[in-house]
């Protein structure tokens, strides 16, 4: 039973991963860029649940989506002062500067919350289920994490599949130039993307900070770099692929923790990154592009 | 032959100015003229030089993007700060810091060249998260490693201090999370300066010989330095060893600056790869000296703001935010160019107003 | 012994065979012409002769020895140097510099005398900024020789890689449509300089090209492909009157 409980929680954090490496493959796979600052995303949108909740007792949904609100605007912001300027300037600009606004983000909750880790209370107010005669217990944040994450991610192929903005952003992926003598709006379906994985954001951030409750200005950075880690996993531009990967990076790292050492987890995660982009240069469901001589 | 001239020039005037700022700031430490936090700062901003020309030798000439740089620093200062605490009373100090530094050089190229063999496959974005993964891992992994010392040689665990299995006689040289405590603190500005310098000459040196313009034509152009016989492979290695063994310098020289020597992720982990890299991206990709002042600037910049207390990371942060459109942004630089705001003629402007004078 | 001997060569992309039954067979100091359509494969054999492709049937023999298959930089240790249609040059390096890449395996120091500079490394520097010279001579390129490579006007250009890839000192010479992109002035001075280099270095050369009038103004022999096919082979003059040959070229 130890394992399955394992597993359900690896479900889980995977699940809040799946949805943070949404963020970041869409926006690499329409701007190709590596948005650093996504993590710190996540990190006020959890703070912005905190304050709606325990400062100002809404109720759990209204400060959601209050809090998918101003991310979704917070995401538009960014990519319009720091990230459209440089859209034509290399990678590594563009790179640095969203390492900028990473730091930004980070000192800016420093100043209005402070260094002290606040205790996030969990947005779902239920005890979950007991199977097997109490011997397997299910929290109701796992069973609710895992299902928003699948509805979130069908809710998103779909979206890119069926619907004309959806499609742009597509077309804009695959080429930009091509898409803009097409007719279609680079700059509108680029802000589109971000404010879309902002507002993803700060679904993850409410998510995950109710199963671990510790929430401070640096809560986002780390799980931002492992999701991004399962976005590069399961191929980085792909929407199902950001779901197995993060899937699969949440039950290696829970396994992980608990069968071989809780110190070890992140590196053992890591370790199998490396395996799998070695044995698969562009991870799981990654497209090959090769270079026309 | 005139480029190497004029580039052996601007290596020579680097030298001389990194000499004088040198003299300059021992003589303001001498006459109490520097705050203790800037003296404090001194050999870190050396150490960090040191890992900015070796981070520069491999995103400007080799043209691959690493985010693991802190990882190569990370086994320099580890393996130089064992060596040197293992043998504290055994080897003189000056000897022992020399051998300190080639242990830890030695041992951050082994990591960079066993590692460049899987991550050199690679290319692009894959290959800068693949190292930051494996600076990640050499984090995570020296924090739970414990070796001790007794009359039966050394014990090493992963678990605990208490599996080691120590004799009472024996000593605790790596306490897992404690890291290393007690090196010797032998690390000096001088010394600092002129590791810098040396690491300077040689990368110079390398960028411009057979093997440096290999490597050069890799990076601009792969398949047609293949069909002109290029070995790849075996250039891109050379490149990523040098470039992580420089990188080792740099941690040397900071692990023997500190009583304790931790595995952080704010001192070696995937955060101290981004920082060199943004003084390597902001002093120019390629540019060696520029890395330097750039690494010195905004070491310091921080401190400098110290009296604005809590928002001074804000500024730095806003600061290099602007920085990046200032200098990257097409539609600014179009700007700068129509109304005469470019470096150079700024820089001749300058030079103008002083021949008027 | 035919200095390139080609037997069967073909290649297929997924469903999609780009070069099939394709032979051929130069002699040593001939020059010799690949023509076709546009799309019909001629840079595909390119691209197997010189490993960037690895063929999927036939092999291919330079000077007797099988070099089918192997990698690119050995095919070059072995003989093979090309140029591209798209130039490929090294642009941020000067025109010097591009040459002395080529002469990369011809002179040899060690990494560590490169970088405490050792006395090996300002002899044979010296060396291969002479031999570098000598060969961007031949081209007159020798007075641009500090010029960064991108700074070239394009003519330019497509002279410097040739330069670089003699430089490598191959018997077989690839020159991937030399004269794309140029005038006719530029056209006739490519064809002399083309004469120039087959007597100075001795080498053999095959070429694809599309300027009808280059072809027949210097090519002893021709082949033709068509859709990855060998439509004609021989004597310039007999291919460039086969009905068939203009018949793909013309249309019905």
């Amino acid at each position: 039973m130890g394992f399955l409980t394992y597993l359900i929680n690896g479900l889980s954090l995977g699940s809040v991963y799946a949805i943070i490496a949404l963020g970041y493959t869409m926006v690499y796979g329409i701007a190709k860029m590596l948005n650093f600052a996504h993590g710190d995303v996540i990190m006020i949108g959890a703070y912005l649940v905190f304050m709606c909740m325990s400062n100002s007792g809404l109720p759990a949904v209204v400060s959601i989506v209050i809090a998918i609100a101003c991310c979704t605007v917070l995401g538009i912001i960014i990519e319009k002062i720091a990230y459209k300027p440089l859209r034509k300037a290399t990678n590594l600009a563009v790179l640095i500067t969203a390492i900028g606004v990473s730091y930004f983000l980070q000192n800016m909750a420093l100043l209005i919350f402070g260094s002290n880790p606040v205790s996030f209370t969990s947005v779902i107010n239920w005890e979950g289920l007991s199977l097997a005669g109490g011997q397997l217990k299910i929290t109701g944040n796992a069973i609710v994490t895992i299902i928003t994450c699948l509805v979130i991610m069908f809710g998103l192929m779909w979206f890119v599949k069926n619907t004309k903005p959806g499609q742009a952003m597509r077309a804009v992926s695959e080429d930009k130039d091509a898409a803009t003598l097409m007719g279609i709006n680079v700059n509108a379906t680029i802000s589109l993307t971000f404010a879309i994985g902002s507002g993803l954001a700060a679904i993850a951030g409410a998510l995950l900070c109710s199963s671990y409750p510790n929430l401070n200005p640096y809560t986002g950075s780390m799980p931002g770099i492992k999701a991004f880690t399962a976005a590069v996993f399961g191929g980085i531009g792909s929407i199902p692929g950001a779901l197995i990967g993060g899937l699969l990076l949440g039950i290696i790292e829970i396994l992980a923790k608990a069968y071989i050492s809780s110190q070890l987890a992140d590196a053992i995660v890591f370790a199998v990154l490396i395996i799998v982009l070695l044995v698969k240069p562009t991870g799981i469901l990654g497209k090959q592009i090769k270079e026309k001589v | 032959m005139k480029n190497l001239n004029k580039s052996t020039q601007k290596l020579i005037i680097s030298i001389l100015v990194i000499v004088v700022l040198y003299i300059v700031m021992a003589v303001m430490e001498s006459t109490g003229n520097l705050s203790s936090l800037m003296s404090g700062l001194l050999v870190p901003v050396c150490a960090y030089s040191l890992v900015a020309i070796g981070l520069n030798l491999c995103v400007g000439y080799l043209g691959e993007l690493s985010l693991g740089h802190a990882g190569f620093m990370c086994v320099g200062a580890f393996t130089s700060a064992f060596f040197s605490k293992a043998y504290a009373n055994t080897i003189p100090d000056v000897p022992r810091f020399i051998l300190a530094l080639l242990i830890g050089t030695f041992f951050a190229a082994l990591f960079g060249f066993l590692i460049a063999i899987p991550v050199l496959r690679l290319s692009g974005d894959y290959l800068a998260i693949v190292t930051l993964a494996f600076g990640e891992i050499i984090k995570n992994v020296i924090n739970v490693l414990y070796v001790g010392i007794d009359s039966n040689g050394l014990h090493v665990s992963m678990k605990d201090m208490m599996s080691l299995g120590l004799e009472p006689d024996g000593t605790l040289l790596v306490n897992g999370a404690q890291g290393i405590t007690g090196t010797p603190r032998q690390a000096t500005f001088l010394i600092g300066v002129l590791l810098v310098i040396f690491a300077l000459v040689v990368t110079f040196n390398f960028v411009n010989s057979r093997t440096g313009r290999a490597v050069k034509a890799i990076r601009d152009n792969q398949i047609a330095a293949e069909t002109v016989g290029l070995p790849i492979t075996k250039y891109k290695l050379i490149a990523f060893t040098i470039s992580a063994a420089i990188a080792g310098v740099g941690g040397v020289l900071y692990a023997h600056n500190i009583n304790s020597l931790t595995a952080t992720t704010n001192n070696f982990g995937y955060n101290m790869s981004i920082m060199i890299l943004v003084y390597v991206v902001l002093g120019g990709i390629g540019n060696f000296s520029g890395s330097l002042i750039a690494t010195v600037v905004l070491t310091m910049l921080p401190e400098m703001l110290r009296g604005l207390s809590n928002y001074r990371m804000l500024i730095y942060s806003i600061v290099l935010i602007a920085l990046m459109l200032f200098n990257w942004a097409p539609d600014i630089l179009k700007f700068r160019a129509d109304h005469g705001l470019t470096s150079k003629t700024i820089l001749g402007k300058i030079k103008k107003t002083k021949e008027v004078q | 012994m035919a200095l390139l001997e080609v037997t069967n060569l073909g290649i297929s992309f997924g469903g999609l065979r780009a070069v099939d039954e394709f032979n051929l067979q130069i002699e040593k100091g001939e020059l010799y012409g690949l023509i076709g359509p546009n799309g019909a494969g001629k840079t595909t054999v390119f691209n197997m002769l010189t490993g960037i492709y690895k063929p999927t049937d036939g092999k291919i023999f330079l000077d007797g020895n099988d070099i089918t298959g192997k990698k690119t930089a050995d095919i070059n240790k072995s003989g093979v140097a090309r140029t591209f249609q798209n130039i490929r040059l090294f642009g941020d390096q000067s025109v010097l510099d591009n040459v002395k890449i080529g002469l990369h395996n011809s002179f040899e120091y060690s990494t560590f005398s490169g970088i405490f500079r050792l006395p090996k490394f300002f002899a044979t520097e010296k060396e291969m900024d002479k031999k570098a010279l000598e060969i961007l001579s031949v081209f007159g390129l020798d007075k641009e020789a500090d010029i960064l490579a991108s700074n070239l006007p394009y003519g330019k250009q497509r002279e410097l890689e040739i330069a670089r890839a003699l430089a490598t000192e191959p018997q077989l010479l690839l020159l991937d449509e030399p004269a794309a992109g140029m005038n006719p002035n530029e056209t006739r001075d490519l064809m002399n300089t083309i004469a120039l280099i087959r007597k100075e270095f001795g080498v053999t050369i095959l070429l694809i090209e599309h300027d009808m009038k280059l072809v027949s103004g210097i090519c002893e022999k021709l082949t033709v492909l068509n859709f990855g096919r060998v439509l004609s082979q021989g004597e310039t003059s007999a291919v460039l009157n086969d009905p068939e040959v203009i018949k793909a070229y013309l249309g019905e």
